[in-house]
C-alpha cells in the first residue's frame, strides 16, 4: 500500500517517541514557526558557539510528519559543525522539493531519508518541512550565517522573541481559508 | 438501509418524501471514480458538493447555444442570455420563498456575500439606519466560519463599532443565556450561522430575531450549510439578510447569493461601482439602478448563474424535505457507527436532532492531518484542520479536526466505510 512509503516505521517511531523533544537553556536563537493550512507548530531554539550546535531543542504540538520531522532534525543536527549542519538542511530540503524524484543520500540525512516518500504528498511536504524552516531562522538569529558557516556568531544578546518578524509573517495569514 | 422508526404519535413524519440513493448517485458522474485504487467515499460535501449531470449539462449547453453578454444586448443570443440569468435569479428566489426576484443578488460565493452587506453599512450616509458609529455593537457566535466574522471585525475597525459574541455550550449549541444582555439597544446587527459548518448544530432564529428587532437591529444569516440541505423559507425566517453559496447545492463555484429584504436592499449604497449597477451617469456624478443590480457591477457570472438554476431544478425534483429526511437519517447512523470507534471524540450536538450531516470529531492521540491522510489512502474523502473557523476549534481546546459531512448522494455504507478506515488510522499509530 502507497501510504506506508509516507507512515513510514521511522517516522512513526520518532511521532511516538521523540528525541531531545523540550525547549532547553541556555539558548542563542530561537524561532516559533505555525501552518496556517493545519494549525501545526513548533518551536525550535539552537545553542552555538559559532563553530558547531551544541544544542538543538524544540516543543510542538502538530501531525505525526511535522513533529517526526522535528525530533529527526535533532538527531541529525545536534553537535554537528554548522557548515556540515547547513548542507545536511539543504539535502532535507532538496528531497522535500523533489516530488519523489531525488535519491536522498543515507549518509547526509541519516533518519532523514524516511522522508522521502513525504514527497510524494505535496499537501505534507510543508508539514516535514516547517522545523527546518524554523531551524534556519533560529540559527539566523543566533547569528550563524549558512553563507560563511565557520564564523562566530555576533556578540549580541540570545534573540528569542517568537514574535520576530519572520515567526509573524509565516503566522499572519492564519486567519485565511 | 437503516430507517428510523417512527414512533407512535409523530404523524408528522408519515409523509415526510424520500428518494432513492443509488438512482440519485448515478447522475453525479464523480461518484463513479477510484481514488488509491478505491472506490471514492466522498464525505466532505460541506466543503464542496458534487455536480449532477443535470448541472454540468446545462452549463455546457448554455455556453455552446445561448453565450451573449446579459442586460444590454439587444441580439438574440443576449437576449437568451439575459432571460437564462434572470430565469436563474427567479428559480433561486422561489427556492428561498423570497417574496420578488429583486431581493435576490448574485454574488461571487457567501463571503461575498456577508461582505456586501458589511460594506452597504460602512458606505452609509452618518445617521442612515446603516450607520454604524463607536458604541454600536455588532454580535456574532463563537462558532462562525471566519467569512461571518472577519467582516465584521473589518468593519468595526472602519466604524469604532464593538464586536460581541455568544458562546458555545460543551454540547455545542448557542448560549442563549445571555440573549437579553448580548443584543440590547447598542446592538445594530446579530449574524450567525443558520448551520454550523464545524459542529452541524442547526441555530434557534425565531428568539434571537425577535429579540434582535425588538431592539431595533438587524439579523443575518449565513445560510451556507443550510440552503444545500434543508427547505429555507426566507419569509418565514423573519430575518433581513441571508448569505449561501452555489457550490455547496450541486451548483457551481463562483457564485454565491445575497437575499435581502427588499425594502432594506431599497435603501442600502452601493459597494462596488461600475457597469450594470447605474441608473445614469455623467461626468460628474451617478444614481444608481434599484436592487439587485446596484449590487451587481460587472458582468455577472452568467454560466454559473445558469448551473445555480439548475442545481435548484435538480434539488426541487427530490424535494429538500427528502434531502433533509436522507441527511437526518445518515446522521443518526453516523452518530451510533462513530460511538463504537474507540478514542473517538465528537464536537457538536451528540443526537441527530437539531444538528445536520456534518460531523467534526478528534481521534486520540492522531492528528486530523494523519488521519485524513490515511483515510485518503483507502479512498474516504474528509476534510482535515481548522474548517476556517479557529475559534470553535480553540473553544474546545484543540488545534485541528477531522470532520465528515454528508449530503443528499452519501449512503450508509460509505458511513461504514469511513468507520473502517478509522479502525486502519488507529492500527498504523496504537
Amino acid at each position: 500500500m502507497q501510504i506506508d512509503q509516507l507512515y513510514q516505521e521511522i517516522i512513526l517511531d520518532h511521532y511516538k517517541h521523540p528525541h531531545g523533544r523540550g525547549l532547553r537553556e541556555p539558548f542563542l536563537g530561537e524561532a516559533h514557526h505555525v501552518n496556517p493550512t493545519c494549525g501545526d507548530e513548533v518551536t525550535i531554539r539552537v545553542a552555538t558557539d559559532g563553530a558547531s550546535f551544541s544544542d538543538i531543542s524544540y516543543d510542538g504540538m502538530g501531525c505525526s510528519i511535522s513533529q517526526a520531522s522535528a525530533s529527526v532534525l535533532h538527531e541529525l543536527l545536534t553537535g554537528r559543525a554548522t557548515g556540515e549542519a547547513f548542507r545536511v538542511v539543504d539535502g532535507f530540503v532538496e528531497l522535500m522539493g523533489g516530488r519523489g524524484q531525488v535519491t536522498p543520500d543515507e549518509d547526509l540525512l541519516g533518519d532523514g531519508v524516511a522522508f522521502a516518500g513525504v514527497a510524494r504528498y505535496p499537501a505534507r511536504v510543508k508539514c516535514a518541512l516547517l522545523p527546518w524552516m524554523a531551524f534556519k531562522d533560529a540559527a539566523a538569529r543566533a547569528g550563524v550565517d549558512p553563507a560563511a558557516p565557520s564564523s562566530a556568531p555576533s556578540p549580541s544578546a540570545p534573540s528569542s522573541s517568537p514574535s520576530l518578524s519572520t515567526a509573524e509573517a509565516q503566522e499572519a495569514p492564519e486567519v485565511k481559508a | 438501509m437503516t430507517t428510523i422508526a417512527i414512533p407512535q404519535g409523530m404523524p408528522q413524519y408519515d409523509g415526510v418524501p424520500r428518494f432513492d440513493v443509488e438512482k440519485v448517485r448515478a447522475d453525479f458522474p464523480i461518484l463513479g471514480r477510484e481514488v488509491n485504487g478505491y472506490p471514492m467515499v466522498y464525505l466532505d460535501s460541506g466543503n464542496t458538493s458534487q455536480k449532477p449531470r443535470q448541472v454540468i449539462d446545462a452549463m455546457r449547453e448554455h455556453l455552446e447555444r445561448h453565450n451573449g453578454n446579459v442586460a444590454r444586448s439587444v441580439h438574440q443570443v443576449g437576449t437568451e442570455a439575459t432571460e437564462a440569468y434572470e430565469g436563474a435569479r427567479a428559480k433561486v428566489a422561489q427556492f428561498i420563498s423570497a417574496s420578488t426576484p429583486h431581493e435576490v443578488v448574485f454574488t461571487k460565493n457567501a463571503t461575498e456575500a456577508i461582505n456586501v452587506v458589511a460594506y452597504a453599512f460602512s458606505n452609509a450616509a452618518p445617521g442612515s439606519r446603516f450607520a454604524l458609529k463607536p458604541g454600536d455593537e455588532i454580535v456574532i457566535s463563537e462558532m462562525e466560519h471566519h467569512s461571518n466574522i472577519v467582516p465584521w471585525q473589518l468593519l468595526c475597525e472602519r466604524t469604532g463599532a464593538k464586536l460581541r459574541w455568544f458562546s458555545v455550550t460543551d454540547a455545542g449549541r448557542l448560549d442563549l443565556a445571555p440573549l437579553e444582555e448580548l443584543v440590547n439597544e447598542r446592538t445594530k446587527l446579530v449574524s450567525y450561522a443558520l448551520v454550523s459548518n464545524v459542529l452541524g448544530t442547526i441555530n434557534p432564529v425565531s428568539a434571537i430575531t425577535a429579540r434582535a428587532h425588538e431592539v431595533g437591529a438587524f439579523v443575518m444569516l449565513d445560510a451556507s450549510q443550510a440552503v444545500p440541505h434543508m427547505p429555507v423559507d426566507v419569509t418565514g425566517l423573519g430575518v433581513d439578510f441571508i448569505a449561501f453559496t452555489g457550490h455547496k447545492m450541486c451548483g457551481p463555484t463562483g457564485i454565491g447569493v445575497l437575499w435581502g429584504r427588499h425594502e432594506l436592499l431599497a435603501e442600502m449604497p452601493p459597494v462596488l461601482g461600475g457597469g450594470s449597477m447605474i441608473e445614469t451617469v455623467s461626468m460628474e456624478r451617478s444614481t444608481f439602478a434599484p436592487p439587485p443590480a446596484r449590487f451587481e457591477a460587472g458582468t455577472p457570472p452568467i454560466t454559473e448563474a445558469v448551473g445555480l438554476g439548475a442545481a435548484v431544478d435538480y434539488l426541487t425534483s427530490l424535494d429538500m424535505r427528502a434531502v433533509q429526511w436522507h441527511e437526518k437519517e445518515l446522521t443518526a447512523y453516523a452518530l451510533d457507527a462513530l460511538a463504537t470507534v474507540p478514542g473517538l471524540r465528537l464536537f457538536g450536538p451528540n443526537t441527530p436532532v437539531g444538528r445536520g450531516g456534518t460531523l467534526s470529531f478528534a481521534l486520540d492521540g492522531v492528528h486530523p492531518h494523519d488521519v485524513g491522510q490515511i483515510l485518503d489512502s483507502v479512498g474516504v474523502e474528509v476534510r482535515v484542520g481548522h474548517h476556517c473557523a479557529r475559534p470553535i476549534c480553540q473553544r474546545y481546546g484543540v488545534p485541528a479536526m477531522t470532520r465528515a459531512s454528508f449530503y443528499l448522494y452519501t449512503t450508509v455504507e460509505e458511513v461504514d466505510a469511513l468507520v473502517r478506515g478509522l479502525e486502519q488510522v488507529r492500527k498504523v499509530f496504537d
